[in-house]
């Protein structure tokens, strides 16, 4: 049954997003589009895809939002989102045929797309839109970590990363098992206060996201001497100074 | 009923076999893995060994599957058959094609060449159509630089011999503050999302000055949401707040640059050049013996306060421009919107990371004087800018004050600043000056495009008027180094400087969003004489996509996809080096066309052999090139230089130079699509001057001599053009331009109000409007790809919170936006992480209906929109019954950001306007959905 | 959420159908023979309707059968068994009523018991959904019961019950509506703790992720003219409950009683299609929507 797994295994595999770094170019975007259209399942189709209503599957979007602080400019801050791989995942439970699931080995949500009737409501459950039903194959798709791709002995050791990670040009985007303390990705989570998604629905996301750090800040300036200091008030003053600086050199 | 987990396979295969070849999806040539299954492309991922991008690839890059099955490739040859612009034709055979094209070229070519306009938009093989058209003889061609990043190019070349983008990268590894200027998002896109990477990682500042929060300014550290067109303000307010501080590095300026050098002071001819020896080399005063001598002699120590009989250096005028009172922070901040403090703070952070965060490497290196260091000094700042600086009519200059700022920091070429990328450093001396000489039947007497030294070299005919039908190197703007393609079908519409016969142009959305003024453009395309002739007769085009431009010629020469055809990404061209070493690519075909289009070089190397052209035909009149990929292998430039500096000679060992080898090709598609020769060590940093660089530089055949230096913060060529303007001289401008010259020709950079502002009432139009290209989406370089389209697929016009509220706005209004031009009407979003007094939008969302194999319906073709419509190729009319160019005074870069602009809410509509008339599709429409999976 | 004609066709058909079951199962009334069979007839058709109906917004049909298997952790999967359960265990009930003259009562008990836990899982469909603070409340299950079991009195004529259901579902539907206006803010779930950049400053959507349509826009954010709702819940309400009440209290002729269902049942598609459209699901926050 799709109760999550009894026995979590101690491996929980999953993304860090910086968000500090992330520039919003939509790499990863289409990436995964590429990678999710020719591998795991059914592809990933599109809907009047040269008309006056596009739309498609995608499994991985980046959102954009501003957020004006108390104090200084507007901030623009670049969001990918996909699946969280949520430890307490509710559209697994949710699922009435058992297509969707968590493996135990190592904490990805899946969805068994043989199994999958299309009924959405694993979509309806999850808070975080990283569910789409394929418009043409009928089934869920979501975010599968690229599983065909982190154990795959046909890829060279390097590329078993999911193609989002592969891609990202600004190395925004990092993969890993958060459940290892010591691995890179929750050492990062750790020094950098990776944060969780609507922690209060209680879902326990995996995937965690790295704010971004202070803006438009000013530099810690001397108080006495807050800005540069003229060596001369004068032209004359200056090529005086000048003088002296060339023969120091 | 137990749940047991589905049996996956977690190591299917993932392709037949992987290709290895270059993105084309935009400028930045990344090397891109082409994973094969059944014959057909499934899957495109960066390529790790590639120097560019080190295995990672944009979304467009991954987007290029679609591009390949994109419904709006063109098919077969087309010839015209309704009227123009209405895109009625029909399918024709090469054979006929070639045919058509021969007869229309080949009198051209024998009795007048300068009757053809030969220019090549986004065209990545710029060494080679300039070869074709140099061999055809007419003086009339360019790329597409003059509407896009010209200012930035020269100005760079002019200053420093190289400039940022294709010509340099920041030191990413060691820079501790970056300062990124007017970068909208694309020039160059993966390089700099790596570097950001790096600096992020290590937690490096990152200063974005930009009207527009998005991108790469988005995750800036610090944010400068500077008013359009003022960057060149605010840098030389950096330069004077430094200078007054004596933060600018002394030893630098006074060793390798021409702060140095002593600027002649008597009245006359010479007046404002630098004084100079018998033996022509720049004079400097020794400060050990107070005596003149060659700049550069071994040992000495130029004086940059030195006074020699009444000259004083160069760094004395620049001290004393600079420290002047209208540079203080308190006098521009409100101009440029950037309070005086943090302007202040901003040229501290500057200082205090250039000189108190300067480090040392132990890496001992040798000028070209001869004296030996033991270290490289590192100054850990660095920049980049991009259009956003340089499309303005102040750009050229706002370029050089922003390369001033970078040399008094020291930071050009050590460590943890600036970086040239081979084949740059290269000084102007050792670029060509443009050649426009025609003979009927012959070649043109040299290369078209190059870097004019004063007056004499400007490309005129005896009685003074344009050589070229884009008035490229003219007075009107003199050093105009990559042409003016945006004037040159409204020129060649109005017959002046003359008529021409037959327009050819390849890769070039004129008739959209390629053009200033674009529907005015669209008119002159299609406008006849008095005969009922076309006003611009013949217009041959090639593209790979029905894009709105192909309904406006007529013959269409349809070209390949980027997937489809060889090319080259050449040195002798726009390189795709980094700062550590030299590298070329290349593309070959890895899926065979599907249809009867050819790659647009090899129909060039078909044509160039028809019509007999020089370097096209053996000496026997036959052709000497089978297609493109036998003129890359086989082409040599200079004895033993070709197109690629891999496996060279006969054997294949040789690298960058070395007789032609005839496996070549093969051999880069073994090395994964292209070559990399490292610079050695020692020869890093300051290569301008490091002659363990220089060498390294002779060996693999970017230059035939060491070229070494020193940086002309005073731009002497540009005191030509004044001094002619000052009425010296023989060739002299026309009265009506003396007075522009002698102001923005000045040899120390300078700043003065973008023309807009002058020409139109800015108190009517308060507004700024800019375009930005998205990351995901290079405009109409390609097609409206399937997967992109659902990113970007419309443009709202962004308005800051000030204007949003001033008008009422809520989401989901219209607007109307007028310009001193015209007048659109568009979709309204609010954005408060912008400049307050400017609007902007992604630019060449907006496409014509007809167009790119979309539904008539498409967001693109109703909701989309140009801001193009707005701005005009000429300024408004002054009242001197002239008409002045939009463009920059000294380069003729289009002066897209000046454009000023007045707003006001308007009814909701269906369509965003001006509206034009649907173009009938040589294509078709795309199909209805889209399951793209090669393995089923 | 988009209120799906069939979802809302399944939920209302076959809240009546098992409603009426019930109260067959019950033996009210005690029907047999051609009697018995019209009323088995229509329960059934409801029922089963609404079920077949539910079908209708499925990718995968042909492959429903699995969907029996995950009644141990899934409320859709648990409502499938028990619809069948039910279905099947008051078919037999059915068979006795109209062939054999015959109540099974304890088979009766148990299939109104079935019925009861089909509309109840029905409902918890819906409320389980922490997604969806509207539905995630005790006071769905008890306005789906309501409602299944008001309606399906109706149905059966029992009137007199009937009646107290219908008052039951006005009052928990009115408190529903109450209580349900304000529960996404109560939950504290805003675009702040959504991007977790809430502690920043003010948080607002920029550009959508992409300008193109996607299935969670399509299925998850619908949005509501507020006058427009407003009209219709009072639309809803008089026709659902009050017009009943008022018709059955004039006159309990059969007549009445179908007057009375009819604009029960009405008003109960427009309450349901109310029930999806008014419902906010927290994924809107993502696109700065509700």
């Amino acid at each position: 049954m799709t109760t999550l797994p009894t026995t979590t295994s101690a491996k929980k595999l999953g993304l860090v997003i910086d968000l500090d770094t992330c520039v919003g170019c939509h790499a990863c975007v289409v990436s995964c589009k590429g990678w999710n259209t020719e591998n795991y399942g059914a592809p990933l189709s599109d809907q009047d895809p040269y008309g006056s209503d596009p739309s498609g599957t995608f499994l991985n979007r980046v959102h954009s939002y501003e957020v004006q602080p108390e104090t200084g400019p507007a901030q623009l801050i670049h969001f990918p989102k996909s699946c969280l791989h949520c430890e307490d995942a509710p559209c697994v439970t949710v699922c009435p045929t058992g297509a969707s699931y968590k493996r135990a080995e190592d904490g990805i949500v899946l969805v068994n797309e043989d199994a999958c009737i299309g009924c959405g409501l694993c979509a309806w459950a999850c808070p975080y839109g990283a569910r789409e039903m394929d418009q043409a194959a009928g089934v869920m798709k979501k975010c599968t970590l690229c599983v065909d791709r982190i154990y795959n002995e046909n890829l060279p050791e390097e590329d078993r990363v999911p193609s989002c990670v592969r891609t990202c040009p600004s190395g925004a985007r990092h993969f890993g098992d958060l459940g290892d303390e010591t691995s890179e990705v929750s050492q990062l989570v750790a020094s950098r206060g990776g944060m969780d998604l609507m922690p209060e629905l209680g879902t326990k996301p995996v995937n965690k996201y790295l704010p971004p750090r202070p803006k438009d800040v000013p530099a810690d300036l001397d108080i006495l001497a807050p800005y540069l200091e003229p060596v001369s008030g004068t032209q004359k003053g200056f090529l005086g100074w000048l003088d002296k600086a060339l023969e120091k050199l | 009923m137990g749940f047991e987990e589905p049996k996956l396979n977690l190591s299917p295969k993932v392709s037949d076999e992987i290709r290895k070849t270059t993105c084309y999806m935009c400028a930045c040539r990344c090397g891109i893995n082409v994973h094969m299954k059944e014959g057909k492309v499934a899957y495109i991922e960066g390529n790790r060994d590639h120097p560019v991008n080190k295995g990672v690839l944009c979304a467009k890059g991954s987007a290029g599957i679609m591009q390949v099955n994109a419904p709006s490739r063109l098919r077969a040859p087309l010839k015209r058959v309704g009227p123009r612009g209405s895109g009625a034709f029909e399918e024709i055979s090469w054979d006929e094609a070639l045919q058509l094209a021969q007869d229309w070229l080949e009198p051209v070519h024998k009795e007048n060449p300068e009757k053809l306009a030969f220019f090549t938009g986004r065209d990545q093989s710029q060494s080679f159509t300039s070869f074709w058209a140099q061999g055809f003889g007419t003086p009339n061609y360019a790329a597409h630089g003059g509407f896009c990043s010209v200012n930035m190019a020269a100005g760079g070349i002019y200053t420093m011999g190289g400039a940022f983008w294709e010509f340099g990268q920041p030191d990413w590894e060691r820079t501790k503050l970056f300062m990124l200027f007017g970068v909208a998002e694309d020039h160059d896109s993966n390089p700099i999302k790596m570097g950001l990477g790096r600096l992020k990682e290590r937690g490096a500042k990152v200063i974005g000055v930009n009207p527009i929060r998005t991108g790469y300014n988005a995750i800036s550290d610090e944010w400068v949401g500077i008013t359009p067109g003022t960057d060149g303000l605010f840098i030389l307010s950096l330069v004077h707040l430094l200078l007054k501080a004596g933060k600018v590095d002394l030893n630098y300026l006074a060793q390798l640059t021409n702060a140095p050098a002593l600027v002649d002071s008597t009245e006359g001819p010479n007046k404002g050049m630098l004084l100079r020896g018998a033996d022509g080399k720049l004079l400097v005063i020794d400060r050990k013996t107070r005596k003149p001598v060659a700049f550069d002699t071994k040992g000495i120590m130029p004086d940059l306060a030195a006074t020699y009989e009444g000259h004083r250096t160069v760094f004395q005028h620049l001290a004393e421009r600079y420290l002047s009172d209208d540079y203080a922070p308190e006098n521009i901040a409100e101009r440029c919107g950037i309070s005086a403090d943090r302007i202040r703070a901003i040229a501290a952070d500057l200082a205090r990371v250039a000189f108190d965060e300067a480090f040392e490497l132990d890496q001992p290196w040798t000028d070209f004087r001869g004296n030996k260091y033991d270290k490289m000094i590192g100054r850990p700042v660095s920049f980049h800018a991009m259009r956003g600086v340089s499309a303005h009519s102040n750009g050229f200059q706002t370029c050089r004050s922003l390369h001033l700022l970078q040399i008094i920091l020291g930071t050009v070429e050590v460590p943890g600043g600036f970086r040239f990328k081979p084949p740059y450093p290269k000084p102007v001396s050792a670029h060509p000056k443009p050649h426009c000489k025609v003979t009927p039947g012959a070649a043109l007497d040299g290369p078209h495009l190059g870097y004019v030294q004063g007056p004499d070299d400007l490309c005129l005919k005896e009685d003074g008027s344009a050589a070229r039908i884009d008035k490229a190197y003219t007075w009107e703007n003199p050093m105009s180094a990559h042409g003016l393609m945006h004037m040159v079908i409204s020129n060649a519409h109005a017959g002046d400087p003359y008529k021409i016969d037959v327009l050819f142009m390849y890769m070039a959305n004129m008739s959209w969003n390629s053009s200033m003024n674009s529907g005015g453009v669209m008119e002159m395309l299609t406008d006849k004489d008095e005969n009922g002739d076309y006003v611009i007769p013949k217009i041959i085009y090639s593209d790979a996509y029905s894009s709105e431009m192909v309904a406006y010629a007529d013959l269409i020469v349809p070209d390949t996809t980027y997937l489809e055809r060889h090319d080259c990404i050449s040195l002798l061209d726009r390189p795709i080096c980094e700062a550590g070493g030299a590298a070329d690519s290349i593309r070959w075909p890895v899926v065979e066309p599907d249809r009867d289009v050819r790659g647009f070089q090899s129909v060039l190397v078909d044509l160039g052999a028809r019509l007999g052209l020089k370097g096209f035909v053996n000496d026997d009149g036959s052709a000497k090139y089978e297609d493109y990929a036998d003129y890359i292998v086989n082409h040599e430039r200079r004895p033993g230089v070709g197109p690629l500096i891999g496996f060279r000679g006969e054997t294949g060992q040789e690298e960058g130079r070395g007789a032609p080898n005839p496996d070549q090709m093969q051999a880069y598609i073994d090395n994964g699509g292209f070559y990399e020769i490292h610079v050695p060590e020692g020869a890093e940093y300051y290569k301008p001057w490091n002659e363990a660089y220089q060498d390294w530089a002779v060996k693999i055949g970017i230059y035939d001599a060491p070229q070494p230096y020193i940086f002309d913060i005073y731009s002497e060529p540009m005191r030509r053009f004044q001094l002619a303007a000052e009425g010296y001289g023989e060739r002299q401008p026309p009265e009506h331009l003396r007075a522009q010259i002698k102001q923005t020709l000045d040899p120390l950079p300078m700043w003065y109000a973008p023309f807009e502002d002058g020409a139109v009432d800015v108190e009517e139009f308060p507004i700024h409007a800019l375009t930005q290209r998205p990351m995901a989406m290079y405009h109409s370089w390609g097609t409206q790809n399937a997967w992109l389209r659902q990113i970007h697929g419309q443009n709202p016009l962004f308005v800051p919170t000030k204007i949003w509220q001033a008008n009422g706005f809520v989401e989901g209004d219209w607007a109307r936006v007028t310009s001193a031009h015209g007048s659109i009407v568009v979709p309204v979003a609010h954005m408060a992480a912008l400049n307050e007094n400017t609007v902007w939008t992604w630019n060449a969302i907006g496409k014509r209906k007809g167009a790119w194999a979309l539904d008539e319906a498409a967001p693109e073709a109703t909701k989309g929109f140009l801001l193009n419509h707005l701005i005009h190729e000429l300024q408004p009319p002054k009242g001197d019954g002239l008409r002045w160019s939009n463009s920059d005074p000294v380069t003729g870069q289009a002066a897209w950001f000046d454009l000023r602009v007045k707003i006001e809410k308007a009814k909701q509509q269906s369509e965003s306007t001006p509206r034009f008339e649907p173009i009938t599709s040589p294509v078709g429409m795309g199909p209805g959905e889209l399951e793209w999976k090669v393995s089923k | 959420m988009h209120p799906a004609g069939s979802v809302i066709l399944f939920t209302v058909a076959s809240g009546l159908g098992f409603g009426m079951l019930t109260w067959l199962g019950l033996g009210l009334p005690d029907a047999r023979g051609w009697v018995a069979f019209f009323n088995y007839a229509l329960a059934f058709a409801l029922a089963g309707g609404g079920l077949l109906a539910s079908t209708f917004h499925l990718g995968n049909p042909q492959r429903f059968l699995k969907a029996f298997s995950q009644w141990r952790s899934s409320w859709l999967s648990r409502e499938g068994c028990l619809a069948v359960a039910c279905l099947l265990v008051m078919g037999v009930f059915a068979l006795g009523a109209v062939f054999y003259d015959a109540a099974w009562q304890p088979l009766g008990y148990v299939g109104a018991a079935l019925s009861v836990l089909t509309v109840f899982a029905t409902s918890m469909i819906y409320a389980q959904l922490k997604t969806v603070p509207r539905w995630n409340h005790w006071s769905t299950p008890v306005l789906f019961l309501a409602l299944s079991l008001g309606g399906g009195g109706l149905l059966a004529g029992q009137v007199g019950p009937a009646i107290g259901l219908l008052f039951l579902a006005g009052a928990m539907q009115l408190f529903a509506w109450l209580s349900g206006d304000g529960r996404f803010q109560e939950r504290g779930t805003d675009i702040g703790t959504a991007t977790g950049l809430g502690v920043r400053g003010i948080v607002r959507a920029f550009e959508p992720p992409h300008t193109g349509n996607n299935y969670l826009l399509k299925e998850m954010v619908h949005q509501v003219g507020r006058k427009h709702a407003v009209k219709l819940r009072m639309m809803a309400f008089a026709l659902m409950i009050v017009a009943p009440l008022v018709l059955l209290m004039i006159s309990s002729s059969v007549l009445m009683i179908c007057l009375a269902v009819s604009c029960h049942a009405l008003g109960t598609f427009a309450q349901r299609w109310l029930f999806f459209a008014e419902a906010e699901h927290v994924v809107g926050l993502y696109y700065g929507k509700r």
